[in-house]
């Protein structure tokens, strides 16, 4: 049986998510998506530039909706109200699609979210129809409550946006995906591959990210490591690793048959 | 003529300016936006019939990449 992910009722062959922020031109953007092998790309809604070339092209003619599911953000926004008006505009923007990444940002030096203000947008989302893909935090307890309004997704930081620090507190991601049924994606703090792989081996669903592509020197070779991180990672959560036994050697070939001048 | 606010930018318009006549002036006709008018989302099929009034404070959104 292959192994899909699925959410919202849509099933999914890779399970890496990239942004599409950062990247030096739409070219790269679109060699860097196509290397990690997303078949779900984040979007950020933003002000048109009033008056300025418009004839240029969009980022939907580069990587249109016929060919990736399109997870428009709420990034940047400080309150439910903004983030809940932000996806409104993107549901009209994209003819009624109405899965979306949800995330109400607390303060601008460390992008931590303010989870109170995700909860009121996450109700009024799920009320208003949307499916609701939720950044958050790494609290059990918001997770699982994020998951009973409706979520259909649980997306906690490993570290935070744009950091580079990778998965600081595995064991919150572990008690998280002891609790919800949905899925969790950890978004946010990958830095390098081995994150992303080790965030598949604690049995994560997905990995979001975006920086650690495009930030890289090299971001379409990145994106290519991402795609194998993830795909490593989740074949050896699958696989099932051996115990750890601590301070308990054990060898790999065979003990007789060896050739000694001690033994007889 | 009458002033509305555009994405932040006060704008002056002749009178009984509809949205599509809007969105034709700022190249933007046929593009992939949305708007949202006093707080409120005007679909697409009601540019042509929408007349904007003084002081209608408008956004117009597009997708752009982020993460």
């Amino acid at each position: 049986m292959k192994d899909k992910f699925t959410v919202a009722g849509k099933s999914y062959t890779s399970r890496l998510l990239v942004g599409t922020g950062k990247y030096k031109d739409f070219a790269e953007t679109k060699s860097a998506v196509e290397a990690s092998g997303t078949e779900i790309i984040t979007i950020a809604i933003r002000r048109s530039n009033i008056g300025q070339n418009p004839g240029e092209p969009s980022l939907l003619e580069i990587l249109p909706p016929s060919k990736y599911t399109l997870l428009p953000n709420t990034a940047g926004c400080y309150s439910a109200e903004d983030a809940v008006r932000t996806l409104r505009l993107a549901r009209e923007l994209l003819d009624g699609h109405s899965l979306v990444k949800l995330e109400v940002l607390g303060d601008p030096q460390s992008l931590y979210p303010n989870v109170v203000e995700t909860i009121a947008a996450a109700k009024t989302l799920v009320a208003e129809g949307f499916q609701v893909m939720v950044y958050t935090s790494d609290d059990p307890i918001i997770a699982k409550q994020l998951e009973d309004i409706g979520c259909v997704a649980i997306m906690p930081l490993a570290s935070l946006i744009g950091s580079g620090m990778g998965i600081l507190n595995p064991w919150n991601l572990q008690l998280i995906m002891e609790r919800v049924q949905v899925p969790v994606i950890v978004d946010a703090g990958v830095g390098t591959a081995s994150d992303a792989a080790i965030a598949m081996e604690l049995g994560c669903d997905g990995v979001l990210m975006n920086t650690a592509i495009a930030g890289a020197q090299q971001p379409v070779l990145m994106a290519a490591a991402m795609k194998q991180a993830v795909e490593a990672g989740r074949s050896a959560y699958l696989a099932g690793r051996m115990p750890k036994k601590l301070y308990s050697a054990s060898p790999s070939s065979p003990t007789s048959g060896i050739i000694s001048s001690k033994h007889s | 003529m009458i002033t509305v606010s555009i994405n932040g930018a006060a704008r002056q318009l002749p009178n009984a300016t509809v949205v599509a006549a809007l969105i034709e002036e700022m190249g933007l006709t046929g593009k992939r936006i949305a708007l949202e008018r006093n707080g409120e989302i005007v679909p697409r099929s009601s540019f042509l019939q929408l007349m904007l009034e003084e002081g209608d404070k408008l956004e117009i959104v597009v997708a752009v990449g982020g993460g």
